[in-house]
């Protein structure tokens, strides 16, 4: 079965876009769209739907199995990571569009700029200042928030976050979650205020990010536990103990 | 002290920029991709250390003692030593850093793994890598925001930069992948590149950033390898689109039982042959197991890994993801279906050789994590990796630290190169080269080898290496894919990973660590005595 990819090209910052259509057959209903883009760029002679020659399409890949973030890319208008996208999702129209990443500057192709994301973190001081121990009531919660992936593709369907707003979006409040259920006492009212003015303020709750987590992360329960402890003080909630 | 170059942001190299950190001494940490995309991520079942919170009487002994059977008795006593020594430490540091690891009563829940008679391996569900990677990388953004961490992302190692006699190290080339520009690094190099998984693409469990390219570039340069031969076949992997992907060992380690069908009957065939340690057994063992009963005339050709009567609770607590990702990337679910399996490239336990100090036998240049052929002999534990890679780059680190004197340069030292500077190091192989090389080595190096496969592999090697359009990358791949099969044809033993059916047995006479260097445009191989172990003391402990 055959598939168009309909690219959405660069050569780099200072040229213009423009799209072009490689026919690709798939193997099988398992293939991704991240093996097809590392089957297409292993020929030595790609070319496009009008059999002209053209170059390799520059993405960024890593672990192939949805678990680094590095091939988040925006795949029918969905931001998605390539390597948990197949292709036979696409059989019935023949065609899908594979677009970067949009709120990030264009390197090339396909290829995008997150350095944004590791930026926020370290202007957020997104760090424990003392040892600490998570205690068991936080397993869980450390455990959700440290599987964020920095993908991006979170803050793709964000109506709040750009670049140079003040709201730095889901990639800090998910990595925010985590050092809020173990921190440090001393380091409670500076990171707290953080949290106010910089996550929690900007979120305009559109909650438009809650299925878009290529690792499925529950953010809502999140951001509510990261609310309550940050904003509201509510201390949380213990197991009620069998009298 | 010059700031330190550390090529590779996963475990290693953090922790070896950590180790820096402490004692106040900056580093350049130099990636392809951000530490979020490291391979260490994929870690899944565990990392061990003898804590002895599950009432077993584990100790540093019984680590040790495991280490080293299990590596066929291969790798450096007084390098293990350190490694088990400082386990326990290593694994209460993590835990300090907001690594959520599963507990019980406030105490760090082990769980069993394969060549391991005690529960030694604590585990954060089935991603561990991934819980520690991300309390390692927000560690690390503390001293990265104090100057003493320079990260350089999407930057490319391209080669070493050697002094004229080519012993020493000056520094390092790279490239940065966003802009093309080529940039000099000067200072001590450590190397935390990961293992070669891109000699055999597609085939292994690893990330297509370990291209392999580090270690071939570096040999072809006059770094010294040790044990090449040693590659790692996991038991338990399957194919998806593109790559293979990693059955995690926890999962027998709780409870899973592999089994196939002989005549028409289940046969859980590593509990009739290991009454011991059962499924448990190590991975060269078990993967050999596995490769031979689906050849056997009375076997059907597919072993399954039985899960349906792990309890509940342990898929809620201790293996949630493995369970997500079988069903969505096999459409079966662990819980009711027997899970199809086969033996997959994982780890290499081969690499650049060092000492136990992580010193390379170039000045300046010192090497730790899956890069080196440090502590894991002819078979690595599961639940080594990580350690070896947290305590290698921590050494490393310390080794730099002793070497040199304790003041910062406060400005990072390099020079980007002229506009028109061009290196033959930095042009990429051919996706065409690399797959014959793989095809090569896969016929070579496979779980069961033979001389004469291995010699027409390395017949077909020299005959791609005399084809003068290969470029300078292909060449160094073809060099270290020479100096592999070398390795394993000088071996004729079977030991660990290594097995020979022209020679079935081990031979004590091959029980040293095989070096391959690159002299005079000719790869030689040799072997090394093992050192004796000092003596079982505290002297390492921390």
């Amino acid at each position: 079965m055959k598939i168009k990819l309909d690219i959405l090209r660069r050569k780099n910052q200072n040229e213009q876009p423009y799209h072009q259509i490689i026919e690709y057959e798939i193997q099988d209903e398992n293939t991704t769209l991240a093996a097809a883009l590392t089957d297409i760029n292993s020929r030595s002679d790609i070319k496009d739907m009008e059999g002209k020659p053209v170059g390799k399409i520059r993405w960024e890949c890593s672990c192939m199995q949805k678990k680094c973030g590095a091939c988040a890319m925006v795949i029918n208008s969905v931001p998605r990571l390539a390597c948990d996208t197949k292709l036979s999702e696409f059989q019935k129209k023949g065609k899908v569009t594979v677009e970067p990443l949009r709120k990030f500057p264009v390197i090339a192709d396909l290829a995008v700029d997150r350095s944004i994301l590791f930026e926020n973190l370290k202007t957020l001081k997104m760090w424990f200042e003392e040892e600490t121990t998570v205690n068991e009531q936080s397993i869980e919660t450390s455990y959700e928030a440290s599987r964020c992936l920095q993908c991006g593709c979170c803050l793709e369907v964000c109506p709040n976050f750009c670049a140079d707003t003040v709201f730095k979006g889901m990639a800090a409040i998910v990595p925010a979650s985590r050092l809020i259920a173990s921190l440090p006492d001393v380091q409670k009212k500076e990171f707290f205020k953080t949290y106010r003015k910089n996550m929690y303020e900007g979120c305009g709750k559109s909650l438009a990010c809650r299925n878009i987590c290529p690792a499925g992360i529950n953010i809502e329960k999140l951001l509510v536990n990261s609310n309550a402890a940050a904003v509201w003080k509510i201390p949380p909630l213990r197991k009620k103990r069998r009298t | 002290m010059d700031r330190i170059n550390i090529i590779g942001a996963g475990l290693s190299g953090l922790s070896a920029a950590l180790t820096l950190s402490y004692s106040g001494i900056s580093c350049n940490l130099i990636s392809l991709q951000p530490s979020e995309r490291a391979q260490s991520v994929l870690a899944e079942g565990g990392i061990n250390a003898a804590l002895d919170t599950m009432g077993e009487n584990d100790c540093i002994e019984n680590h040790f003692n495991d280490t080293i059977h299990g590596g066929a008795d291969m790798a450096d006593p007084n390098a293990v030593d350190g490694l088990t020594r400082n386990a326990p430490a290593i694994l209460y540091w993590l835990e300090h850093l907001g690594v959520p690891f599963n507990r019980k009563n406030g105490k760090i829940v082990l769980r069993n793994f394969g060549g391991q008679k005690k529960k030694r391996t604590a585990y954060a569900k089935s991603s561990t890598g991934k819980m520690m990677m991300t309390s390692l990388t927000d560690e690390a953004r503390k001293y990265e925001a104090k100057g003493l961490i320079t990260r350089y992302p999407h930057h490319e190692f391209i080669r070493l930069l050697l002094d004229n006699s080519g012993k020493n190290c000056l520094g390092v080339r790279v490239k940065d992948t966003y802009s093309g520009e080529l940039i000099d690094f000067f200072g001590t190099v450590l190397l935390a590149s990961g293992g070669i998984n891109g000699v055999f693409p597609h085939m292994t469990t690893g990330t297509t950033q370990n291209s392999g390219d580090v270690t071939a570039t570096v040999f072809s340069q006059g770094v010294r390898a040790g044990n090449l031969e040693m590659i790692q076949y996991h038991p338990t992997t399957y194919g998806i689109s593109g790559k293979r992907c990693l059955l995690t060992e926890a999962a027998r380690g709780e409870g899973g039982r592999l089994y196939v069908i002989r005549n028409g009957e289940p046969w859980y065939f590593m509990e009739e042959k290991y009454p011991e340690l059962k499924n448990l057994m190590p991975r060269d063992v078990v993967s050999r197991e596995i490769y031979f009963v689906r050849r056997s005339d009375d076997c059907e050709n597919t072993v399954y890994l039985d899960m349906r009567e792990l309890p509940e609770d342990t898929w809620k607590h201790k293996l949630s993801d493995l369970r997500e990702e079988i069903i969505k990337y096999l459409s079966l679910d662990p819980k009711r279906d027997p899970i199809p399996i086969e033996p997959g490239i994982h780890y290499f336990m081969g690499g650049i050789d060092t000492d136990e100090n992580h010193r390379t036998n170039i000045g300046n240049l010192y090497a730790s994590g899956e890069c080196t052929c440090q502590y894991h002999g002819a078979n690595r534990l599961g639940g080594n990796s990580m350690l070896g890679a947290i305590y290698g780059g921590k050494k490393a680190a310390e080794s730099i630290l002793q070497s040199g004197e304790k003041e910062s340069a406060a400005e990072p030292s390099f020079s980007v190169c002229e506009k028109d500077d061009s290196d033959e190091y930095a042009e990429e192989a051919s996706a065409e080269r690399i797959r014959q090389i793989r095809e090569i080595l896969l016929d070579g190096l496979g779980i069961v080898r033979n001389e004469n496969e291995m010699q027409n592999a390395l017949a077909r090697l020299k005959r791609l290496a005399a084809d003068n359009k290969l470029n300078k990358r292909e060449q160094n791949r073809v060099c270290l894919a020479r100096a592999m099969l070398m390795s394993a044809l000088e071996r004729k033993e079977s030991r660990g990973a290594h097995y020979r059916e022209d020679y079935p047995a081990k031979n004590d006479d091959y029980q040293k660590t095989t070096t391959a260097s690159f002299e005079n445009q000719n790869i030689v191989i040799r072997f090394r005595e093992l050192p004796k172990r000092r003596s079982c003391n505290n002297e390492n402990k921390t």
